[in-house]
């Protein structure tokens, strides 16, 4: 595999893992907002 | 058949991993604004206020639920997307992304948005986002899409789902004014996706789709056009007179219509010439987009107002 192969494929993960980190970050954020909202309603969490 | 091997045999399997905007792109970003906009329009109409973090939640799984139909038809249609120009750039068919990569994109999508659904929001809404996704992809997408002229009148329910969700998001039931809003973007779909197939026909006829004016001709398409308009003027405006909306709503929603059935009337009676433009169609289409968010938009400000 050449050198400037690699290195497309190091950028492409790269740029996969901080998108995917930035969503699983706002996944969690939102799970825990929809969990305050229902508990303050009285519902179950989820 | 024969085309998808050959469109599959031109990816390689020594592709490297797609751009995150790729998989973006597979959700059909430009298609889900309306999708999203009709869904949120049909959660704000409802009679119930929904909790702000929840709204959002249900607007976010219908977003994600229409990104999954549409990463899925994608998948499926990449042979198909390959020959036209409108669709060719797209990464499947452009080479830049491996084929089964979008189809577990799509199914982790769709079940993601269905759970969360079910899980933060009620299972009726749940229900309906299931079925809105798989009807988009298996009825429409798998099944009529390639057999029948008529694919886009029965394929257009899946689009009509949206409001539908929103409601049910909020009241968890569905009642009149929902159903007559899904009537609504059933019927209206016809009119918008024939005048596009008009002014792209070859697109269409070069990809082996038998759209209705590959199949029918322009004419019966034309007509097609008016005859359809008839019954979404009457789906538009009927929450008036039921009792359902307010006068904000009923002016703007007969004033929108008959300016809609005047474009409508131009392309159904007109024929295509030689060299033509086709501005008429072309403003239908662009003008039927515009319709649906005035039309939705002005439901919320009446139900706001009353």
């Amino acid at each position: 595999m050449k050198h400037d192969e690699q290195d497309l494929i190091r950028a492409r993960q790269k740029g996969r893992a901080i998108v995917m980190a930035l969503l699983l970050g706002a996944f969690v954020v939102l799970v825990f907002a929809i969990t305050i909202v229902k508990i303050k309603a009285g519902e179950s969490p989820m | 058949m024969a085309r998808r091997k050959s469109v599959m045999s031109t990816v390689s399997p020594l592709l490297p991993p797609a751009h995150w905007r790729d998989f973006l792109a597979l959700t059909k970003p430009r298609v889900m604004t309306l999708v999203v906009f009709t869904g949120l329009c049909g959660m704000l109409a409802a009679p119930v206020a929904i909790n702000p973090v929840l709204g959002f939640t249900a607007i976010l799984c219908i977003a994600l639920g229409a990104g999954a139909a549409g990463a899925l038809n994608q998948w499926y249609e990449a042979d198909i997307d390959a020959v036209m120009r409108r669709t060719a750039a797209r990464p499947l068919p452009a080479g830049r992304m491996e084929r089964q990569a979008a189809l577990h994109f799509g199914v982790g999508l769709g079940a993601f948005s269905v759970i969360l659904m079910g899980l933060a929001l009620n299972l009726i809404a749940a229900a309906i986002l299931a079925v809105s996704i798989l009807f988009y992809v298996l009825i429409y997408t798998v099944w009529l899409k390639p057999r029948t002229p008529q694919n886009i009148v029965i394929g257009g329910a899946a689009g009509a789902f949206p409001p539908l969700i929103g409601w049910a998001a909020a009241t968890g039931q569905v009642t009149l004014l929902p159903v007559l809003l899904f009537t609504l973007v059933f019927l209206w779909t016809p009119p918008h996706f024939w005048a596009l197939a008009l002014f792209v026909k070859t697109d269409y006829a070069n990809a082996g789709i038998p759209m209705l004016p590959v199949v029918a001709g322009e004419r019966t398409t034309r007509q097609q056009i008016g005859l359809y308009t008839i019954p979404m003027a009457v789906a538009a405006v009927l929450p008036w007179p039921l009792g359902l909306s307010g006068a904000i709503y009923g002016i703007v929603s007969l004033g929108m219509t008959a300016w809609f059935g005047l474009l409508a009337l131009r392309v159904a009676t007109r024929a295509t010439q030689p060299d033509d433009a086709m501005k008429p169609e072309k403003a239908l289409f662009k003008f039927s987009i515009l319709y649906l968010f005035v039309v939705f938009g002005a439901l919320v400000i009446d139900r706001w107002v009353a």
